[in-house]
């Protein structure tokens, strides 16, 4: 058993702790909006926030994550609307299949908290997720929007 | 905000799905309604047609046949049909019919396979026939209604108004008449000039789920009781399980059963799937690996280079007499090329959910081709087509992955030996990356000869390689030789070669190694454009020409095809000087109907080292339906090239795939993504496909730019492999 406070809420879950938090996620609190895409932290596709640092949780263990802030995509609006991020993705456009962007807007929105302007190198350097459809471009674009918003 | 409610509809319809007949839609049962017979939604309003439904708010649902895998054509044939529609595009939300109701309605939906970039090009005229025959139907009932003739009523933006009478009313009014009136016989379509929605860059109809998670992919689905699968398959294609010792992870928390599933694959289900992963992981396992255990990509380049060489070859475009016209050359230029196996990896790995019952199969999943999933299920389960269904989910991705059933296949075998209980089986990504359908191999020989005034008279390609269709689509062989290798080469069709030679001979010998292959976004033309763009530019190079210049001369006869390489040259500034230090590249070719052309400004850095500033890319696809969803297929394109050109090989040892994930088969990131600027060229006529065709062009762009900074030819991809690398 574990407790895990996801979005503000208290999961109480029948769950190992050496499980990946991706799994905890995903199959014990049944958020599935964080994706698995490949379990060795290279895609960024589950991407969410520890504590407000952006995080692929196919990369932490549960035990790491208790006592934890986890902030999932399923997180991120308040309730005030969405968050400014998944505003400037709906303005540009920005998702194809959508599947790597759930982890693409966790990073950004990690990002954009430490670095509320970032340049088109900073942004290189702190996104590295995976889209295989090549959404970089509107990326950048809604990255600068949210950064102006 | 409009919003694709499919996924609304399967997360509702999964509660429902086991005891009702099918998802979201009327399953083609005319149901007697007071008169003529009126076919309804899930939600009792009235189908117009079978692409239409209208509510009596004036939503508009448009059915989609064709899949959505992030392409954008489900916003693009909602687009097609609206116009027609003269609807309230703010109005317009999208469902997919289920191939089970395609079926049981005589294909009403015409054909389901989202592939080779026909998602618009090959449904246009149906669905924007069904567009206007539902207008018609509307103006119609709106005409009784008020006793006058439907020809003195028009329609716009859901409101049909009777101008001599001041008279209105709304769509969502008449469309329980409109849906008893007998279709028009006589259907006519706008004239493109009058287009307002087609050709408009609106937003995607999708989008809305995918920024906050609530999107529902296969691998998503949740269904009361349901448990897990985790599988491996044998390694080595035509092998198989040989044995397993199941009473190592007896036991282990959460697994329920292990299965096997057609003698090559054993599944561990559990409560979760990362239970059933890690015994899965843990479990012992034995495979018989075949006949084919010993094969390498060392030992399949050697046959292939063999077929370069020797043996039977069919051809695929000749004129003249090449072979003589070589013999008597004053110059020749010869060069050899290859071209790897590539995995399509898409973000989201396979997977199907399947929930089978004694007399009747439901599956859930993303798939390129429902109706062969259908299939799949209706042959796994053995059960007849009334007693199965398929619910698409929006794709994590397919680039032609997913138009094949091995995983919908895998999830109803072993759902079939937990019968009432519905089973999501996903594989991992390594189980992806070994069990792909691969971009076939091949490897090119070219050689061109030129006359005393360097002319080129004679171009003699021979491809040796791999036939995607030998493996999938056997039936489409001519002779048994496929024709579809011969894709942007071709003397006609839809990928016809751009260049007038007066001795030409392009020819296949086939080499089919035991890696399945697939058909990978862009399929043939990806290599074959590699092939000829670069050897194109080693021949200009040979007889110390313009590149551009070179490939004019031979293009006088295919405007279309120049077209478009003039585009790109004009805009990247081709003749002028580029910024220092940087190097320009281009390639063009026909596919799927559209011409396109790239140009490359690069830098290289220690000569392995390449930054690519800058990509030119034009397109003629005849018709634009949306430029904005265009545009970024072209951006995506690219990606998906380049990602290809710098990281994209497979290789074989001992049999199987040697790459397992993205740390071994790595993907392009934004850091390494050029500026894209695209050109539209619709010339109109015609209808091209967008969403390969600029792939081709991508990598010979890069390569040709290679070589104009650092003299250096490259022939072989992935750079990766020669230890070239993004700067």
């Amino acid at each position: 058993m574990a407790n895990l406070t996801i979005n503000g809420k208290v999961f109480n879950l029948d769950v190992e702790p050496d499980t990946p938090l991706l799994w905890a996620i995903r199959e014990n609190a049944g958020l599935t909006g964080t994706k698995y895409g490949c379990g060795i932290a290279q895609c960024g596709a589950c991407t969410v926030h520890l504590d407000g640092a952006a995080v692929r949780s196919c990369g932490v263990t549960v035990s790491e994550a208790q006592g934890k802030q986890i902030t999932t995509i399923e997180g991120l609006a308040s309730d005030n609307g969405l968050h400014k991020v998944q505003q400037a993705w709906l303005e540009n456009d920005v998702p194809q299949c959508g599947y790597c962007q759930s982890g693409m807007i966790m990073a950004v929105a990690a990002l954009l908290k430490d670095n509320p302007k970032p340049s088109d190198q900073d942004i290189n350097d702190a996104i590295t997720n995976i889209c295989r459809c090549g959404t970089f471009a509107q990326v950048r674009e809604a990255i600068h929007i949210a950064a102006n918003a | 905000m409009n919003q694709h409610v499919t996924p609304r509809l399967n997360r509702r319809s999964f509660v429902i799905g086991t005891a009702a007949l099918g998802g979201g839609l009327a399953v083609g049962l005319d149901i007697p309604f007071g008169g003529p017979q009126v076919v309804r939604a899930a939600d009792g309003s009235p189908e117009v047609n079978a692409w239409v439904v209208i509510r009596p708010d004036d939503t508009v649902v448009i059915r989609i046949a064709r899949s959505e895998m992030g392409q954008g054509s489900l916003t693009g044939l909602a687009q097609l049909v609206a116009e027609e529609l003269a609807c309230d595009w703010s109005k317009v939300t999208t469902e997919y019919p289920t191939p089970g109701q395609n079926v049981a309605r005589k294909r009403v939906w015409g054909d389901f396979s989202t592939g080779g970039s026909r998602g618009i090009r090959s449904s246009q005229d149906y669905v924007r026939k069904g567009g206007a025959a539902a207008r018609m139907m509307l103006i119609q009932a709106a005409a009784d209604e008020w006793k006058v003739p439907a020809a003195e009523c028009t329609a716009a933006n859901s409101v049909i108004t009777h101008k001599a009478s001041g008279k209105t009313t709304t769509y969502g009014k008449v469309a329980e008449a409109a849906a008893k009136l007998s279709p028009p016989a006589d259907v006519k379509l706008k004239d493109p000039k009058d287009w307002t929605l087609i050709g408009k860059g609106v937003k995607r109809l999708d989008t809305a789920d995918k920024v906050t998670g609530a999107m529902v992919y296969g691998a998503d689905i949740k269904l009361p009781n349901m448990l897990n699968a985790a599988i491996k398959d044998c390694p080595v294609t035509g092998g198989k399980l040989k044995s397993f010792d199941e009473a190592k992870i007896a036991g282990m928390k959460g697994v329920k059963k292990v299965v096997t599933v057609d003698g090559t694959a054993v599944a561990v289900v559990a409560d979760t799937w990362w239970h059933a992963k890690t015994a899965l992981d843990a479990l012992p396992i034995v495979w018989d690996e075949g006949p084919n255990a010993k094969v390498s990509s060392e030992s399949i380049g050697k046959w292939l280079a063999e077929g370069l060489e020797s043996g039977p070859a069919f051809v695929g475009n000749e004129n003249g007499d090449a072979k003589a016209a070589l013999a008597g050359a004053v110059k020749k230029v010869e060069a050899v090329y290859n071209y790897p196996y590539q995995n399509h990896a898409t973000m989201e790995p396979m997977n199907a959910t399947a929930l089978y019952t004694a007399d009747r199969c439901e599956v859930w999943c993303g798939t390129q081709n429902g109706e062969a999933a259908f299939a799949a299920v209706l042959e796994a389960s053995g059960l007849p087509a009334d007693k199965c269904e398929v619910h698409k989910l929006i794709l994590g991705g397919g680039f032609g992955r997913r138009g094949q059933t091995d995983y919908v296949r895998q999830a109803v075998k072993i759902a079939k030996e937990m019968p009432g209980t519905p089973i999501k089986l996903l594989w991992s990504r390594e189980e992806d990356m070994t069990h792909g359908r691969y971009h076939p191999i091949t490897q090119c020989k070219l050689t061109g000869g030129f006359d005393a005034d360097n002319n080129l008279t004679a171009l003699h390609m021979r491809i040796s390689g791999q036939s995607i269709l030998f493996s999938l689509r056997p039936d489409a062989l001519v002779n048994g030789k496929d024709p579809a290798t011969f894709q942007g080469l071709a003397p006609s069709g839809e990928a016809t070669i751009g260049y007038s030679v007066p001795n030409l001979l392009i020819e296949h010998a086939m080499r089919n190694p035991h890696i399945n292959p697939g058909f990978w976004r862009g399929v043939n033309v990806n290599q074959n454009a590699i092939y000829l763009e670069c050897f194109m530019d080693e021949l200009a190079n040979a007889i110390g020409q313009d590149p551009l210049e070179f490939r004019r001369k031979l293009m006088s006869k295919n405007p279309k095809h120049l077209a478009v390489l003039n585009a790109v040259a004009e805009k990247i500034g081709w003749g002028t000087p580029a910024p220092e230090g940087v190097y320009r590249g281009l390639a063009q070719l026909h596919g799927y109907g559209s011409y396109v052309a790239g140009a490359a400004e690069i830098s290289v850095i220690d000569g392995t080292k390449i930054k690519v500033h800058r990509i030119v890319a034009s397109t003629d696809p005849g018709y634009v339906v949306n430029p904005a969803q265009v545009e970024r297929q072209i951006a995506g394109s690219f990606v998906y090239g380049l990602s290809a050109l710098f990281y994209g090989g497979c290789t074989v040892k001992d049999g199987r795939i040697e790459q397992t994930n993205f740390d071994s088969y790595n993907s392009m990131r934004i850091a390494e993504m050029p500026k894209v600027e695209s050109i539209m060229i619709p010339s109109g006529g015609f209808w091209g496909g967008v969403g390969e065709p600029t792939i081709g062009v991508a990598a010979p762009a890069v390569l040709n730019a290679f070589f104009a900074a650092t003299g250096k030819r490259i022939r072989s991809v992935p750079l990766r492999d020669q230890n070239i690398t993004f700067a």
